[in-house]
């Protein structure tokens, strides 16, 4: 699954270590989020769409 | 970058140096006792297992480990280091037994048990997580 986890971050000047504290996960879990190793599971990545105020399907898509 | 670690994974390390503490304790107790014949009869068999105990409790403070984990993603990377271990050990331990079988090596294990190579197999999970996900979470 693709996503744009890392434009959103940027865009707000996070590092992955900041959005890694706002979701109350480790800053590997974002790493590996961004790079396309993980996909969330369905309650994490709600949290990840409530942080950035947006529907899931902006944030990520099929590949 | 430093791996800040997490409670359960603090917990986890508390337990397994508390483990391994006692586990060297009562070894080297069995051991000298043995040595010197100052057990026998139905005593010795509690003592002979009494070492076996402290490394049964490593298998559940790893399990412990991956039940308290609040992070999905390094509880994923913990299952992944188990299965290699524990796809290590049937390995290793499959080959040695037929090895014997057919007289190719000597019986017994020279105290390198399945528990030892289930450990190693902890090793090399750790290292194959790095390899294939970048990172061997927050316990290797």
């Amino acid at each position: 699954m693709k996503n744009r986890l890392k434009v959103l971050r940027a865009e707000r000047d996070w590092s992955q270590q900041d959005l890694a504290d706002r979701l109350d996960v480790s800053r590997q879990s974002v790493n590996a989020i961004e790079t396309g190793k993980y996909d969330p599971s369905l309650p994490l990545a709600f949290r990840i769409a409530e942080l950035f105020d947006m529907p899931i399907e902006a944030i990520f898509e099929r590949d | 970058m430093a791996v800040r670690w997490s409670p359960a994974a603090k917990r986890y390390t508390r337990r397994l140096a508390v483990l391994m503490a006692i586990y060297l304790a009562v070894l080297f107790t069995a051991v000298w006792l043995f040595r010197h014949d100052l057990v026998s009869g139905p005593l010795a068999w509690p003592l002979a297992i009494a070492p076996a105990l402290p490394i049964i409790g490593v298998f559940w403070a790893v399990m412990r480990f991956i039940v308290e984990e609040k992070d999905e993603f390094i509880r994923l990377l913990i299952v992944r280091q188990c299965m290699v271990a524990t796809g290590f050990c049937l390995t290793i331990m499959t080959v040695w037994e037929f090895l014997q079988n057919f007289d190719l090596v000597p019986p017994g294990n020279g105290g390198f048990g399945a528990a030892f190579f289930w450990f190693i197999g902890l090793g090399v999970g750790a290292l194959y997580n790095k390899v294939t996900m970048g990172t061997a979470g927050s316990c290797a």
